[in-house]
């Protein structure tokens, strides 16, 4: 890693769910700028990492640092205040409120920039047709643009985005994936969870593959694309099978 | 519409409604003249503002209470044992006063304590409560009256012997309990536009999305449990303030008409059939529940009489019966209105629009 200290770094991180020991041992930086994925397989313990660094799981054991604090057992109001957006993977949208609603609520402190939703209708246009419906109305793909809308139209300093494109059509999960390249493109930190290869492999600077709540790989995203063997062996998977 | 913090009915029936009951309770001592009918106007006014200050917590912050009885006594309580000592206006207001305050601090108390934990215990909590405050009630005689409760005596200006004019107004004799109707016409119509008012403002939206889902408004960075310790301190003031006008309303109180459990089903009725999360719903939802348990029974007797050559007709429009038939009634609107009056007319009126463009 090129970076002298990661935005967010998970050192040696347990979680555990009534009985259960989800993760092992994560160790896992997120450096500043860039986008990290997060590869596995289902049931892997991917999600569980989100949700442990933003407070809805409680680590048992180790360290997570935001911005060189330490915010291992914090409330998660707390966490998001310090600069975390966190897009769940089933949305996380108010359905039973408006479009217009759901963007007032992004920001804790009040309403946001008018001029941030600006650049946030010009990447999602069909969001301000909707500006009024019920949440709940709209189709799967608009409803994932709402819940990434809401998160970029405040400022933050990391956004975690869990699978995108799950459920999503071709035709969706290609608008996702510019929009998120171009908040790439302005070097937003993003820790992804994406289970679509392509889209992974469009977007991500750093990846790290988990299995079994440990983390069993990391490196250059360039590194595991190119390398068919590796994919295979990691995911289960080949890129080919995916194109 | 500003008074209505631009939350319109939606519905052109809904907002007929209402406007005819905003329209009959402001005219009610003129178009029904008679104490039993001013009783029961001045009830439904009282019930709209308490059926209103629980939709607030049920409706939209989805946090069940049982203990919207308890704050409703301890108003009506507040203002007895305030005037049963003697006294006027000032004790009145201190009384009302004392009894919103010591519910406010109640509710901040048990919900800082409780909602913290999972949703289910609060509700556990507000029930205790509920018992609490009617064993409390009951056997603290000395205060309370026991089950006889306190009678006593309000300001002149609004006490029964009272008649500011000599000769009638537009038909009507003023007298004392008009004039505490109006007063009561005046603070719940105030209260009703103010809880419109918190809704609507970005609190309001806030305990809507932690309706919905708390964990995803934590993660927008909002402290749900603060959000949830102030709507159910509001709530508990708002039933306080509506104890207050009963007592002051009735003269009397006992753990009866104020803390007994079947009060709270009523509650929870009237802001069924009204429609939870609309607050338009509660006035409803409280007016029909309100004439119903007045107007039922000799609608019943009126129905029985004029049925009697029927084969079982009179046997069922029986007048002892009423409980079934609002049974009946309730089935009936759960059945056609699943989200309550004033919240599937709303829903209708939002699937038949067509989507606006911003």
């Amino acid at each position: 890693m090129a970076e002298a200290m990661p935005l967010l770094e998970l050192a040696g991180v347990h979680t555990h769910i009534g009985r259960y020991h989800i993760l092992h041992g994560v160790d896992l930086a997120v450096p500043e700028g860039r986008v990290s994925v997060l590869l596995g397989r289902n049931g892997a313990g991917k999600t569980t990492s989100l949700r442990t660094i933003i407070g809805l799981w409680r680590a048992s054991h180790g360290a997570i640092r935001f911005a060189g604090a330490e915010i291992t057992g914090h409330a998660t109001p707390d966490i998001a205040r310090l600069g975390i957006a966190y897009v769940p993977e089933n949305m996380g949208v108010f359905t039973t409120l408006t479009v217009a609603e759901n963007f007032r609520l992004a920001d804790w402190r009040g309403d946001p920039q008018p001029a941030r939703l600006d650049a946030v209708m010009a990447a999602f246009p069909v969001l301000a047709q909707k500006w009024q419906a019920r949440a709940g109305t709209l189709s799967g793909g608009q409803k994932q643009m709402l819940a990434i809308g809401r998160a970029i139209a405040t400022e933050h300093r990391l956004l975690i985005i869990d699978e995108p494109s799950k459920g999503l059509a071709p035709v969706m999960v290609a608008q996702l994936t510019e929009a998120l390249a171009s908040l790439k493109r302005a070097r937003t930190t993003i820790l992804l969870v994406e289970q679509n290869f392509a889209m992974a492999q469009a977007l991500g600077d750093h990846v790290a593959v988990m299995e079994d709540g440990r983390i069993v790989y990391r490196g250059e995203m360039a590194a595991l694309a190119a390398d068919i063997a590796l994919q295979t062996r990691l995911l289960g998977l080949s890129l080919a099978s995916h194109q | 519409m500003r008074l209505l913090s631009h939350d319109h009915p939606g519905h052109w029936l809904l907002a007929a409604l209402l406007a005819a009951l905003l329209l009959a309770l402001a005219f009610a001592p003129f178009l029904l003249p008679g104490t039993k009918a001013l009783a029961v106007a001045a009830r439904i006014l009282i019930f709209i503002v308490l059926a209103a200050s629980y939709d607030l917590l049920l409706g939209y912050t989805g946090i069940v209470s049982f203990a919207q009885t308890s704050f409703f006594g301890l108003g009506a309580y507040g203002v007895a044992i305030a005037l049963s000592g003697g006294g006027g206006w000032l004790a009145l207001i201190l009384g009302a006063a004392a009894g919103i305050a010591v519910s406010v601090a109640l509710a901040l108390a048990m919900a800082l304590l409780s909602l913290r934990v999972r949703a289910i215990f609060f509700s556990m909590i507000t029930l205790a409560l509920a018992r609490f405050t009617q064993v409390l009630a009951s056997e603290w005689r000395g205060l309370t009256g026991g089950e006889d409760g306190l009678t006593f005596s309000v300001p002149r200006l609004i006490a029964p012997g009272f008649h500011p004019f000599v000769a009638p107004v537009l038909g009507l004799r003023i007298s004392g309990p008009v004039i505490a109707y109006y007063l009561i016409f005046a603070v719940t119509l105030a209260s009703f536009l103010v809880l419109l008012r918190i809704v609507n403002s970005p609190f309001g939206r806030v305990l809507q999305a932690i309706r919905e889902n708390p964990f995803r408004a934590e993660a927008l960075g909002y402290q749900t449990i603060f959000h949830r310790a102030l709507a159910s301190a509001l709530a508990a003031g708002f039933a306080a303030l509506a104890g207050a006008m009963m007592a002051m309303q009735l003269r009397y109180t006992n753990p009866d008409t104020t803390l007994s459990f079947s009060l709270m089903i009523d509650i929870l009725l009237m802001v069924v059939i009204g429609g939870m999360g609309t607050l338009y719903g509660a006035a409803i939802g409280a007016t029909v529940m309100v004439l119903a348990q007045y107007y039922l029974q000799p609608g019943l007797a009126a129905l029985a009489a004029a049925a009697r050559g029927i084969v079982l007709a009179p046997a069922l429009l029986d007048p002892g019966r009423w409980l079934l038939w609002l049974g009946l009634i309730f089935v009936l609107v759960v059945t056609f209105f699943p989200a309550g009056i004033a919240g599937s007319l709303r829903a209708r009126a939002n699937a038949s629009a067509r989507p606006p463009i911003a």
